[in-house]
């Protein structure tokens, strides 16, 4: 048995702490994330206020620990639609091959040329922008990746003796596709939900702090840093606090997905 | 290179086709009566049935695309509904600022991500290789829009050195724009260097394993011809990749910092276009963004055959 590579335990770790985080804001918070303390606006980490409070005078951490909530909801949703989508069209597409394959890929091509925030600048303005729309726009422009990764494996598997073997015996196609040739592309689709969720919390932190994502009386980690770059003057705590929980989390899924690889790939060993 | 160089703009006409589909698809999707939404619901008839003919939602939707796709070739966007001028001259106006932001950060970042990546990957084995890592892994995890709001907080507010936003103008010199520019260019600039230190010292690693490296060591060349010489050259095909990926991350991120700086770029344009609901300008934005990704992509493919002989023929 290897000993876990050290950028798994620290991905797992850091992601781990802020599962944690939006788990325990459904049971405790230090103070109501939506109470305004007038007396004690801007104010520095200390006793009353461990991370101090924003321009309302409204608790930092509640706050924090509360965003890490739509972090994770639009994250894990937008990567659940990306691999689901992306999945069953690079499956579909390297099992059927022909003209659908170069059909699909085509339009998996042109997925390419909208990027998250591209993607959620038109859906908003279509759809209103929101929490939906964020997710959505995420999903499709990340869904490329998982595409082309789930049909090259589809690609390199589909020939194998065992296949024909399995088909020999009549298997059908469909039972073909979900039991001989997916679970061989489980790992590279494993590590690359693990990256694509560092690239879908970066996403919706950008899409709420734009006024795309959250709306904005949803203390989301985005739009507490939108509010605290007027007040910046006055106190520096609102605007660093969120920023520095993004970087914790957007690292945490890229070791993750990098310390899988690592553990999943016996090839690659930088 | 001539049939290559067809096939490769073929496609990336193609593609272009299908993302202006893509565009004018969204605006189909519009739950209701377009010309509604963006009057409210107090408008008069007239007004409405005007609007709808100036949207050319009178003429049915396959037609309408037509008639917008032959206006596109023209050069004509359409006319944005809330300035009431032509899309295309609207985004003219912004242009220049937006790419000069593009630009300015793409070159900060090859420019220091390259010779860092170049040193960590010859470095390997000693402990500065791993710190390196580290640091990129890091700096990649930081939004480009934080660290925007870090360097105002240090350079604008604590040190009161340079703008915290907002752009005089090019008519203001290049001195006054370039300091406007310089944080925006900096937040938006490191963050890609730290993505591509990490792609670049790959990169070289890879190049440097193969065995005509280790016979030009072995004939005794100098560590510089080899690197300089050998390895780099042949890295230069994944090196322009990262060049490609990087000039697109930087646009589309130009988005964000111009929204964090107060600049007049196309990014605001398309953002203040979506709270006036003037779908012809965000529709305009938006497709002029996409085709700039596609033909980014069409000119690292066509670099690549430049660069490697082999892929021209395959």
């Amino acid at each position: 048995m290897k000993r876990l590579p050290l950028n798994l335990t620290l991905g797992v770790s850091l992601v781990g702490m802020v599962v944690l985080a939006a788990a325990v804001s459904y049971v405790w918070l230090p103070h109501d994330p939506n109470r305004m303390d007038f007396g004690a606006q801007f104010a520095a980490p200390g006793t009353a206020y461990l991370l101090g409070t924003d321009h309302f005078g409204r608790d930092l951490l509640s706050r924090l620990l509360v965003g890490a909530r739509s972090t994770l909801l639009v994250s894990f949703v937008a990567v659940g639609i990306s691999l689901g989508l992306g999945g069953a069209l690079g499956a579909l597409a390297g099992w059927v091959g022909g003209w659908f394959d170069e059909a699909m890929m085509r339009l998996v091509d042109v997925l390419y040329a909208f990027p998250a925030i591209l993607m959620a600048l038109l859906l908003a303005a279509v759809f209103r922008p929101g929490i939906l729309t964020a997710m959505a726009a995420i999903g499709l422009a990340t869904a490329p990746v998982f595409a082309r990764l789930t049909r090259a494996s589809v690609l390199s598997l589909r020939g194998r003796e065992y296949v024909e073997a399995g088909r020999a015996l009549g298997a059908s196609e469909a039972r073909l596709l979900a039991t001989h040739v997916l679970p061989g592309a489980t790992s590279p689709i494993v590590v690359q939900a693990s990256l694509s969720m560092a690239i879908a919390v970066l996403a919706e932190a950008a899409l709420s702090f734009l006024g795309l994502g959250a709306p904005p009386d949803v203390p989301s980690w985005g739009n507490m840093l939108r509010e605290a770059q007027g007040f910046m003057a006055l106190s520096p705590y609102p605007a660093l606090v969120p920023g520095f929980a993004i970087v914790v989390t957007v690292l945490g899924w890229s070791l993750l997905g990098d310390g899988l690889r690592d553990r999943l790939d016996p090839t690659t060993s930088r | 290179m001539a049939a290559f160089f067809v096939k490769r703009l073929l496609t990336a006409l193609v593609s272009i086709v299908l993302a202006s589909a893509v565009v004018f698809a969204a605006v189909l999707a519009i739950p209701g009566d377009p010309a509604a939404i963006i009057l409210g619901v107090t408008a008069s008839p007239d007004a409405l049935s005007a609007l709808r003919t100036q949207l050319g939602l009178d003429v049915p939707a396959p037609q309408r695309y037509l008639q917008w796709l032959a206006g596109l070739v023209r050069g004509d966007l359409g006319t944005s509904l809330q300035y009431e001028r032509a899309v295309r001259a609207l985004v003219a106006d912004r242009v220049p600022l937006s790419v000069a932001l593009a630009v300015g950060a793409a070159l900060l970042a090859t420019l220091l991500a390259v010779p860092v990546g170049v040193f960590t990957a010859l470095r390997r084995g000693t402990l500065l290789d791993p710190l390196v890592v580290l640091a990129s892994q890091v700096g990649a995890a930081v939004p480009s829009f934080w660290l925007g709001l870090l360097l105002i907080l240090v350079f604008s507010v604590e040190l009161r050195l340079l703008p915290a936003g907002g752009f005089p103008g090019w008519e203001a010199g290049a001195l006054a724009a370039w300091r406007a520019l310089l944080l925006p260019v900096l937040a938006l600039g490191l963050g890609q260097a730290a993505v591509m230190v990490r792609m670049t010292r790959a990169a070289l690693l890879d190049v440097l394993g193969q065995d005509y490296v280790r016979t030009a060591r072995a004939k005794g060349l100098g560590a510089t011809s080899v690197v300089w010489k050998h390895a780099l050259r042949n890295a230069m095909v994944t090196l322009v990749t990262i060049l490609g990926l990087s000039l697109t991350n930087v646009f589309i991120g130009s988005i964000i910092i111009e929204q964090v700086f107060a600049l007049p770029g196309l990014g605001r344009l398309a953002l203040s276009a979506i709270g006036n609901r003037d779908f012809p300008l965000v529709q305009g934005v938006v497709l002029l963004y996409a085709s700039t990704i596609v033909l980014l992509s069409f000119l690292v493919d066509l670099s690549y055959g430049w660069l490697d002989p082999r892929i021209r023929y395959a």
